[in-house]
């Protein structure tokens, strides 16, 4: 091979290496884990599908998945179509509290959740000092705490989507609209809502495929009570140690996601949402 | 031009509300006189955020949070570098196929990530000491590997808007791959390599979901440290801290939203 033939594979090959290394043949590891641990076999995948427990896991993360990605989608519609066509004040403060949350960390958007609604936070003590209630509300450490937290989280990334498809609009279609004598809501229902339904709904994937493999949310809001997939795979390698089935549920979640994450290329094609 | 109509404003202005509401919250806790996590009431005391200072493990967190952050945002930068160079220098017809390998850990669900790299370190930890299990060089690479995705899509963007044109020209003149590398295209997209430097040490510095699965009580992470005062008596430095990290990244915004509408003008 000549030295030109090599500087290719010179610059592309430490990174594929790397990753070949430290992340590709290790998850063939975690593979292999699934079918030997405890003892050889796909018992652990019978397992995993069939045992109550597992089975009510997977039913409840669907199901928060499904409330959250609706829940965030909705709100990120609202507040990207101010951002992208509101007054320029409006656009900058839809702006910054789009992006301040964007970068906190995870935790300490969590944290935020328990100092607003545990049971000595700020909105209990508030409404106790009003006299709205007498006794705390439960609002963390169940499954509402889950919802509103991944919720939270998961708003500025479903905003990327929808505004990449609310900038590429062709202005005309609603002047005509317009001049035809629609309705601004009517403008808004059937015209503008149909044709940013691409970024909608890769949006709603994104932010789904996300919201699956939550986990420090769920911990910190669930309080141990609403476990979801990821928790359990933690639980299953760190408490319970039963490597082979915290292994077999990965593998599982990693196939379903490469299913949705393949609709997600196939329909709304990510190299348009990312512009 | 279509505006948004009142209604439409009134809701983005509760999403908004919603946005901010836990960030608001965590500040007046964080001024309670109490040993546990509620309201001040009458009396706001600086305890919590003199506990962080008094108490040397959440300085010895930051610093390693620090390190892990430098070292891992240095190798995926530079991994990222390379590898984006070579995809847009010699386009070869397997790029597809390498992006889809390289951003593998990016699009995975972090927990399939974590018990990845858990697979990993604790493989190595079987035949050294350094890279390994609950070790800071260890965490610095098992983020490296973590956060190398998005350094390779940030730096293939600001690689995409260079011109061509200026690289065919010096190759035309007979620049080697070096000159190319180090005298065009370098300092063309320098400040996207810089932002892409700056993001992987954010993504490192917050990282909590993979750290959590392989470290235990060496390696503790500013974050890991975060993590433990959360789970079950909510320590009320937490809430400190927490004030702490938001009003950095708060600033960070401010002064980039400021230069940004500066520049617009």
């Amino acid at each position: 091979m000549t030295l030109d033939r090599l500087k290719p594979v010179l610059l592309l090959g430490p990174l594929v290496l790397f990753l070949g290394l430290a992340y590709f043949v290790p998850f063939l590891g975690v593979m292999q884990w699934s079918v030997t641990l405890p003892e050889p076999g796909i018992g652990q995948y019978g397992k995993a599908i069939s045992d109550p427990l597992i089975h009510s896991v997977f039913l409840r993360t669907f199901r928060i998945c499904l409330i959250v990605t609706v829940a965030s989608v909705v709100c990120a519609y609202a507040i990207t179509y101010v951002w992208v066509r509101g007054t320029p004040l409006q656009r900058l403060l839809t702006e910054l509290c789009i992006l301040i949350p964007f970068w906190i960390s995870v935790l300490t958007r969590a944290f935020g959740w328990v100092a607003l609604l545990s049971n000595r936070g700020l909105l209990n003590t508030w409404m106790q000092s009003l006299g709205i209630i007498s006794e705390p509300l439960t609002m963390v450490r169940n499954e509402f705490g889950v919802v509103l937290g991944m919720t939270h989280f998961l708003i500025p990334f479903a905003v990327f989507p929808i505004a990449s498809a609310m900038r590429s609009l062709d202005e005309r279609v609603f002047l005509a609209a317009r001049g035809m004598g629609a309705s601004q809501m009517r403008t808004f229902w059937t015209i503008f809502v149909p044709i940013t339904l691409p970024g909608i709904l890769g949006a709603g994937l994104m932010v789904f495929v996300f919201a699956l493999g939550f986990f420090i949310t769920p911990a910190i809001l669930g309080g141990g009570r609403s476990v979801m997939i990821a928790e359990l795979i933690y639980l299953r390698i760190f408490q319970s140690p039963d490597w082979g089935l915290g292994a077999a549920v990965s593998v599982l979640l990693m196939v379903f996601v490469g299913v949705l994450l393949a609709l997600l290329v196939r329909f709304v094609r990510p190299n348009r949402m990312l512009g | 031009m279509m505006k948004p109509s009142p209604i439409a404003v009134v809701l983005a202005f509760a999403v908004a509300v919603f946005l901010l509401l836990p960030l608001i919250a965590v500040i007046p806790v964080s001024f309670t006189p109490a040993r546990f996590l509620s309201m001040p009431t009458g009396i706001w005391s600086l305890r919590h955020y003199q506990a962080l200072i008094d108490n040397p493990a959440w300085l010895q967190a930051t610093g390693l949070s620090i390190r892990i952050g430098i070292l891992s945002s240095g190798i995926a930068t530079l991994l990222a570098l390379m590898f984006s160079l070579g995809i847009w220098m010699f386009r070869p017809w397997f790029s597809g196929l390498l992006f889809g390998f390289v951003l593998l850990p990016m699009v995975a669900p972090p927990v399939v990530s974590a018990i990845t790299l858990y697979f990993f370190l604790i493989g190595l930890s079987k035949i050294n000491s350094i890279v390994a299990y609950d070790t800071w060089i260890g965490v610095a690479i098992a983020h490296a590997v973590m956060i190398a995705p998005f350094a390779v899509v940030m730096v293939t963007v600001s690689l995409s808007q260079v011109d061509r044109r200026i690289d065919l020209a010096a190759r035309g003149f007979g620049a080697s791959v070096g000159q190319r590398v180090f005298k065009v295209i370098l300092p063309t997209i320098r400040f996207g390599v810089l932002t892409a430097f700056f993001l992987s040490f954010v993504l490192s510095w917050e990282e909590i979901g993979v750290t959590l699965f392989i470290t235990s009580i060496d390696a503790v992470t500013l974050p890991r440290m975060m993590w433990m005062g959360l789970r079950d008596n909510i320590d009320p430095a937490i809430a400190a801290i927490s004030v702490i990290l938001i009003v950095v990244v708060i600033s960070a915004v401010l002064i980039k939203t400021a230069i940004a509408q500066r520049e617009k003008m």
